[in-house]
């Protein structure tokens, strides 16, 4: 089975992270679980809101201040052993030292991750510097291949410009390039195409699909959009507020969704090439209130399938067989309904 | 296999040769040093009750278009034949009451629920000016034409006294449609109308669209990047590459028989949301050239595989090809040749 | 705050959720987070005591504003006059309340008048554009290029001293810093999608611009007022301490201590100064208090 073959480099168990904003307590991550392989790509995919980015910024401790981690565990298989980054200091020198280093993460505006007073190349080199002892010289010319490595044309010439000379998608680039400056094992990317064309998009992918495979990297990709995850992901794990409600390959999770939710999702999109015709299901209902959450299955008040221990219960992990995780009492008689 | 496509359809609205430019401002004195190209030449018809998808990467105006059309930016050049009720008018040349009462037939929804409804103000209240501009001043009947109005975007009466902030982001977006429907518009602009909803929320909305399209008899353009969305919605699709129309055809042909390479590789560059189709990209080098310089020639050949000499000095034309008895409108020198698989 | 304070409130929090205690509360976050600051709060209450003092100035003392008593000149602070009196023995606490109500007047008259113009300029040239907006932007431009104090000073020889005078080259002097602020909060209002929808309905410049837009920029204009206020209170003394303010005769903070000027009052009478100054200094520093409680809590990206 190919779900052992890979080494896993990050795991997080049961991680519970709350806000504490507006003088109230907003339960933003309930018990989240998911581990991530060398060499494969997971994506997390949700609605806005679900919990997405709070998952990433845990990882990286870039949580804000009213925030905190309550329980659960987030580890790091580093070369030197075991880290437990739930347990370091937010902005202590170890957790600082695996910053950039170890995980590197990407945003979806890369003109917040760029400071616009530096140039692109000063800044990539200051990245180089701070976690390598390399003379000044070798940094720059690093981040010249750096970025011929990312597909921007003349490099040479266009480490010397400011953020703001950049388009969109390079200034993406270059921020996948800070990223990988000093060879990280694992990429965080939170939603880095969003804000790009489909066409841009593309290049990007193609551009993480190659670092994958070449520095047996694992990648976390954020996202709300199916397609993305159809084209991108090995891994899924599919997140309603604060729960990851289904993971698995992507040829489980999509193929043979066991969640109603995933199957909702599904439904709900218009997929290219299906036509004029094809039937659109919205899902009824809106997304809960944060601070007003259903007791049982998140999900329940907007489900089909709902039964009375729905609404009381929070449904547990039950493993499907092969690593396919569904939270749901009633997947069987799904599965069957559907069929 | 086709139905014969060619009823004769009446045209709503003629665009020709319209033109936006933006000055581009530089210096102390503010000289003008050149021009955003926006909309650069664009000629289209839109035919009544159809739905018109306007596709494209950002930036080429698409916007620009749909507000030049409303009159929300002031055209260059070119001019907008409106079939009203009492007969055909430009609209780019209407002044005083004949503008307002063309805006009466032309409307827009917005891409973002949060800034197109005003936080100050219930949901009666941002209906209250338009509903009075049009002649409805008591505010007894005010409310019963905005009860009925959110009854149509099925919600229920009681919204008009709150404030947008206690609406989602789907909620919001039907409150948009409700207020551009309050005026009886016979065409609708929708720009981005469902982009920036969640995914779960993007099918009501547009299922929502497609209902009043038939109560209504609305024409839509459809305005968004999103492929899948307009695959789902149009009738036809019209391909904007750099303010330029590159591709027009009815919505199944455009897909199966592509033939722009812009449009080609804009369509394989799409993620589809079904793991068992796995198709080849098209990568396409580089980005959207600047609009104000655009590269002479088509506007795409510096991105383009297929381009030849003649690509990077004469400017293709939109012209029209038949396929299938259906007309196909492409601006490419070379897609004869594509087409039939020549030029590979 | 200190990490262990933070995580002792977050445990709070976190007990009383469970608890189900914690509803949604019906006040705005702005609101609890200008109620939460403690300075504003204190900002506010010594403001509306202090404005409560002046209003109720002759119920508070039984002296006249100008009540000469030639036989007490000087006197320091004591029974009879609780601040002592001034040079030719005018009742110091007395002066200060009702100086007050002039002062206050003059700064929150101006402020409000200088609101009055630059706003409703700033709020139809910022959404309009065009050569108005131009025009009107140079002009105020040329304005603040003055040194405030010195043009006030040129316009008080040329119009002469008197309260109306005083007020008005206030306005004068004060309209375009705030044509500018609202002007500024036109220029991203308007580029939201509500005003784009107005004008595909063809409503009217005026209608989108004092009834749309203007609404939403309220909480910066309020903080501007407030602040303006405390500025030209301060102007008010300067100016009235330099002799071309507010006629003499008429009682000011300015003018109680422009006394100041003489050296021997200044060395051995500090109670015709010392207080009125203080009284000064506080009120300025509460209604910056409240200004700056304002903006912060109208800020969202301050968490709370
Ligand atoms: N800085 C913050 N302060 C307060 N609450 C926050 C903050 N960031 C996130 N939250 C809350 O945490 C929950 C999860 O938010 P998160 O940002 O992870 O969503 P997401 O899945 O990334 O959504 P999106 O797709 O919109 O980015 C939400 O309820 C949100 O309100
Ligand atoms: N008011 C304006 N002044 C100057 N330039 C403008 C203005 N509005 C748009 N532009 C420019 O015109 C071009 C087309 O813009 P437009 O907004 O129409 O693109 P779009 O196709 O709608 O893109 P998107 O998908 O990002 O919304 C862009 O280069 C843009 O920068
Ligand atoms: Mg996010
Ligand atoms: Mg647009």
């Amino acid at each position: 089975m190919q779900h052992h073959t890979h080494e896993v480099i990050l795991e997080i168990k049961n991680l519970d992270v709350n806000f504490y904003t507006n003088q109230r307590c907003n339960k933003a991550l309930r018990g989240v679980s998911f581990s991530m392989r060398k060499g494969k790509t997971l994506c997390i995919v949700g609605e806005s809101g679900c919990g997405k980015s709070v998952t990433a910024n845990s990882i990286m401790q870039l949580l804000p201040e009213l925030s905190r981690i309550e329980s659960g565990s987030i580890t790091y298989q580093s070369k030197k052993g075991e880290i437990r980054i739930d347990t370091l200091k937010r902005n202590g020198q170890q957790m600082r030292r695996i910053r950039g280093k170890e995980i590197a993460m990407i945003f979806q505006d890369p003109m917040t991750a760029l400071n616009p007073v530096f140039t692109v190349g000063f800044q990539i080199d200051e990245m180089i510097r701070s976690h390598n002892a390399v003379s000044k010289r070798a940094a720059a010319k690093k981040s010249v291949s750096l970025l011929k490595d990312m597909g921007v044309s003349l490099p040479e010439q266009r480490v010397h410009e400011y953020p703001h000379q950049y388009s969109g998608g390079m200034r993406q680039r270059a921020m996948i390039a800070m990223a990988m400056a000093c060879s990280p094992n694992v990429l965080i990317a939170d939603e880095p195409t969003t804000a790009l064309d489909v066409t841009i998009q593309a290049q990007i992918f193609e551009l993480m699909l190659e670092l994958k495979v070449k520095k047996d990297m694992a990648i976390l990709l954020i996202t709300h959009d199916m397609g993305v995850v159809a084209e991108m992901a090995d891994d899924v794990a599919v997140m309603y507020m604060g729960n990851i409600v289904e993971s698995g390959t992507a040829e489980q999770v999509l193929a043979s969704p066991a969640h109603p939710y995933t199957r909702a999702l599904l439904l709900s999109i218009p997929v290219l090439g299906k036509g004029k015709n094809q039937k659109l299901e919205p899902i009824r209902g809106t997304t809960p209130d944060p601070y007003n959450r259903p007791p049982g299955c998140q999900f329940a008040p907007r489900c089909d399938y709902a039964s009375p221990v729905c609404l009381e219960q929070m449904p547990p992990e039950t493993d499907l067989g092969e690593g396919h995780m569904v939270r749901c009492f009633n997947y069987k008689e799904i599965s069957h309904a559907a069929r | 296999m086709q139905p014969d496509k060619n009823p004769v359809r009446e045209v709503l609205m003629k665009i020709e040769n319209l033109k936006t430019y933006f000055p581009v401002k530089k210096g102390v004195f503010k000289r003008t040093v050149g021009h955003v190209k926006a909309v650069d030449g664009v000629s289209l018809d839109v035919f009544r009750g159809e739905t018109l998808g306007i596709v494209g990467e950002s930036g080429c105006g698409k916007t620009t278009l749909g507000k030049t059309i409303l009159r929300l930016c002031s055209a260059s050049e070119g001019s907008v034949k409106y079939q009203f009720p009492d007969g055909e008018q430009d609209i780019l040349q209407l002044k005083g009451t004949e503008l307002d009462r063309a805006r009466k037939s032309l409307q827009i929804v917005f891409q973002d629920p949060y800034s197109s409804l005003n936080p100050a103000f219930t949901i009666f209240g941002s209906f209250a000016d338009p509903l009075r501009k049009f002649g409805v001043k008591k505010r007894k009947e005010q409310e019963e034409i905005v009860a009925k109005l959110l009854a149509d975007v099925n919600l229920p009466r009681d919204y008009m006294t709150r404030y947008p902030n206690e609406f989602s982001g789907g909620q919001r977006q039907r409150i948009g449609i409700a207020r551009a429907l309050s005026v009886n518009p016979e065409l609708i602009v929708c720009d981005e109308a469902v982009s920036a909803l969640d995914v779960s929320i993007q099918a009501q909305v547009l299922k929502l669209l497609k209902k009043l399209q038939n109560e209504h008899n609305l024409t839509y353009l459809f305005i968004t990047h999103d492929l899948s969305v307009v695959e789902y919605v149009a009738d036809r699709i019209a391909v904007m590459y750099l303010g330029k129309v590159v591709e027009l055809a009815e919505t199944d042909e455009l897909f199966k028989h592509t033939l722009h390479p812009y449009t080609k590789a804009l369509l394989s560059a799409i993620p589809i949301a079904d793991i068992t189709r796995k198709r080849k990209r098209i990568p396409l080098q580089g980005d959207v050239p600047s609009p104000v310089n655009p590269p002479a020639g088509c506007p795409f050949h510096p991105r383009c595989k297929y381009c030849t000499d003649r690509c990077r000095t004469d400017a293709p034309l939109l012209t029209p090809g038949t396929s299938e008895g259906q007309i196909h409108y492409v601006s490419c020198h070379h897609a004869q040749e594509i087409a039939e698989g020549r030029m590979e | 705050m200190g990490s262990k304070a933070l995580a002792r409130k977050m445990d709070r929090l976190l007990e009383k959720e469970n608890q189900g205690l914690l509803k949604s509360s019906n006040i705005s976050r702005s609101l609890r987070k200008l109620t939460a600051n403690s300075l504003a709060i204190s900002g506010l209450v010594l403001f509306i005591i202090m404005v409560g003092a002046c209003i109720a100035a002759p119920l508070l003392s039984s002296y006249g504003p100008n009540a000469i008593d030639l036989r007490n000149r000087l006197s320091p602070p004591g029974s009879g006059h609780i601040l002592g009196t001034d040079q030719i023995g005018r009742d110091i606490f007395t002066r200060i309340l009702y100086g007050g109500r002039i002062s206050i007047f003059v700064g929150l008259g101006s402020a409000l008048g200088a609101a009055l113009i630059g706003i409703s300029l700033g709020t139809y040239a910022g959404y309009r554009r065009g050569w108005l907006d131009s025009i009107i932007m140079k002009t105020s431009e040329i304005m603040m290029s003055f040194p405030q104090i010195i043009l006030v000073s040129i316009l008080v020889t040329i119009v002469g001293q008197s309260l109306w005078n005083l007020i008005l080259i206030f306005i004068l002097t004060g309209w375009p810093s705030m044509y500018r602020m609202a002007r500024s909060q036109m220029l991203s209002i308007r580029e939201l999608e509500y005003i784009q929808a107005l004008q595909a309905f063809g409503i009217g410049s005026f209608t989108i611009s004092f009834k749309h837009m203007l609404p939403n920029a309220i909480g910066p204009i309020f903080v501007n007022i407030t602040l303006s206020t405390a500025m030209f209170i301060l102007q008010e003394a300067a100016l009235s301490f330099l002799g071309l303010g507010v006629p003499l005769e008429q009682a000011t903070w300015g003018n109680i201590l422009n006394v100041a000027q003489d050296l021997n009052i200044l060395r051995n009478a500090w109670w015709v100064w010392l207080p009125v100054g203080l009284v000064i200094t506080f009120f300025v520093l509460a209604i910056n208090f409240v200004g700056d409680g304002l903006r912060d809590a109208a800020d969202p990206t301050q968490a709370g």
